[in-house]
């Protein structure tokens, strides 16, 4: 465990040291809410629940993309130890064989709620306000960490089997993309009757719907059920994979 | 037995249908340099994978200071170092930062005054606090050795240390790893340059075709030659003691002598590392 942290805080430090990778995962998220609470906002307001502002609804689904375009750098970062060695080196060394795996697990954990923290923070100062109860906001960052780890999982596969940066990273943008074809930035109730299908029933809608109920204190029913059962089955499947990649890796 | 550092016996390997070790025996006795010899896809690396625990054997015995490869892996992985193909150093720290860093995952005590004593002694305390990204590759592959060090494991694996290297970088690794031998370390290092075998090793066997087909001194491999003829040739400089001799600009001079004759190693060693053969300073 304390071998753990030691390979955590190297990667904290890579993170830090990298400000690059900090100012790309944010800016695209950020740019997004710029872009739909004031070119687009105006516009969709019509589609909204009475009462909701649009940067109100809209939070959770910025939330989930910045969580998506982190992601692709948890990937990246294993790629570059398996690639420069330093994989192989930690596993002839007497640390336990999964340390290493751990550390990249709760390093994507960390950045990534750090991420949410600062859009959070832009999201206010853009007018959003929230309702909920501290016991909410646990379960919102609940879901959030969850959603982290989940995605974590997925990534950690291409992380240790991709032959290239660019194979590690581009499994990251169908996820980014989901959030679009969801309920995430519009009601679903105006698409067209196949995509509205696909969109009630993937697992971002019911992610960003279970947040924003959470956020606006109001009752999220089964759409909390449905989110985290999503959640929990994708990452129990990409655990298996990921674990079955890394062991044929050492 | 307590005299042996590795005893292999009939280790086998193979990949899909490709039989890539097919029974090599080879022992190393405890401080001894010796070099594992053979082209490109020989098995060298394979033979070092299973004894660094990263592979598993399909056949055969490895014991690795004492310990079974396959049964005691962690007692093993406690009594050696790799150092790969690859310099495996973390670009993003600096020197000193990944000496810590191991020392740190060895639980060694005070990481930081090991990791300024092995700087010091492979002539990287000057570029101690620059990131190891922007280091030479002589001087990221003596950072690498460095981090192999840490915490004094009974045995070194180097696998082919001198691979993309420059003269001069492989200059300095060949004063590191007769350094490390002084230290009463075992080391183990796969080559594919015969010069380097001749060089640095004590004992030299060559592997090939999955076998060990010769093993011994180098004083013993060369009876297996037809006796020597006495012929009188002249000594032209090579195309490398020329590159050494105008790229020389630490006006050493120690260079030069590292051809025709074998210098007492040590002599050149100490001077060189710590006048810091770093060409970025």
């Amino acid at each position: 465990m304390s071998k753990t942290i030691v390979l955590f805080g190297r990667l904290m430090r890579h993170i830090l040291r990298s400000p690059d990778t900090i100012i790309t995962v944010l800016l695209m998220p950020i740019a997004f809410m710029l872009l739909f609470v004031y070119v687009f906002g105006g516009a969709l307001k019509g589609s909204l629940p009475a009462g909701t502002t649009y940067v109100n609804y809209l939070l959770p689904g910025i939330l989930l993309i910045a969580i998506a375009s982190g992601i692709s750098y948890t990937a990246f970062r294993l790629f570059t130890d398996v690639q420069n060695g330093l994989f192989t080196r930690f596993n002839s060394m007497p640390i336990s064989r999964s340390a290493m795996l751990w550390a990249h697990v709760l390093t994507s954990l960390v950045s990534n709620m750090i991420s949410v923290v600062i859009i959070i923070a832009i999201a206010l100062l853009m007018g959003f306000r929230s309702s909920a109860s501290f016991l909410n906001w646990l379960a919102v960052i609940g879901i959030l960490a969850l959603f982290t780890l989940t995605l974590t999982w997925i990534a950690v596969i291409p992380g240790i089997t991709a032959k290239s940066i660019d194979g590690a990273s581009a499994f990251s943008y169908p996820i980014i993309f989901l959030p679009f074809l969801s309920s995430a930035f519009i009601p679903t109730a105006t698409m067209p009757k196949v995509l509205r299908i696909f969109a009630e029933n993937q697992p971002v809608t019911s992610i960003a719907n279970t947040i924003r109920a959470l956020l606006n204190s109001q009752p999220a029913g089964s759409s909390i059920w449905v989110a985290l059962a999503w959640c929990v089955g994708i990452m129990i499947v990409a655990y298996l994979f990921a674990m079955r990649a890394y062991r044929a890796k050492i | 037995m307590a005299d042996k550092a590795l005893e292999v016996q009939g280790l086998r390997k193979s990949f899909k249908d490709q039989e890539v070790l097919r029974g090599v025996d080879f022992e190393v006795g405890r401080g001894e340099i010796f070099a594992l010899l053979g082209s490109n896809g020989a098995g060298k690396t394979t033979t070092i994978n299973i004894l660094a625990t990263l592979l598993k054997a399909d056949g055969g015995t490895a014991i690795v200071n004492g310990f079974d490869v396959a049964s005691a892996p962690e007692k093993v992985r406690e009594s050696i170092s790799l150092t790969g193909q690859f310099a495996a150093v973390d670009d993003i720290l600096t020197g000193r930062e990944n000496l810590i860093l191991i020392a740190r995952l060895r639980n060694v005590s005070a990481p930081a005054q090991v990791a300024d004593d092995l700087l010091a002694r492979f002539g990287l305390a000057g570029a101690a606090n620059k990131r190891a990204g922007a280091y030479s590759g002589g001087m990221k592959r003596r950072l690498d050795i460095a981090m192999s060090l840490v915490g004094a494991p009974a045995v070194i694996f180097l696998d082919e240390p001198t691979t993309g290297l420059d003269p001069e970088g492989r200059l300095e690794v060949w004063k590191t790893v007769r350094t490390l031998a002084d230290g009463g370390t075992t080391i183990l290092l796969t080559t594919q340059y015969l010069d380097e075998a001749e060089q640095l090793a004590d004992r030299v066997a060559i592997l090939h075709g999955g076998v060990i087909i010769a093993n011994g001194t180098l004083d013993e491999l060369k009876k297996l030659l037809p006796p020597a003829k006495v012929e009188y040739v002249e000594k032209q400089p090579t195309l490398e003691d020329v590159f050494l001799a105008i790229t020389d600009d630490k006006g050493s001079g120690t260079l030069s002598c590292v051809h025709d004759k074998v210098p007492d190693p040590l002599s050149s060693v100490g001077s060189l590392l710590r006048e810091g053969s770093d060409p970025d300073e």
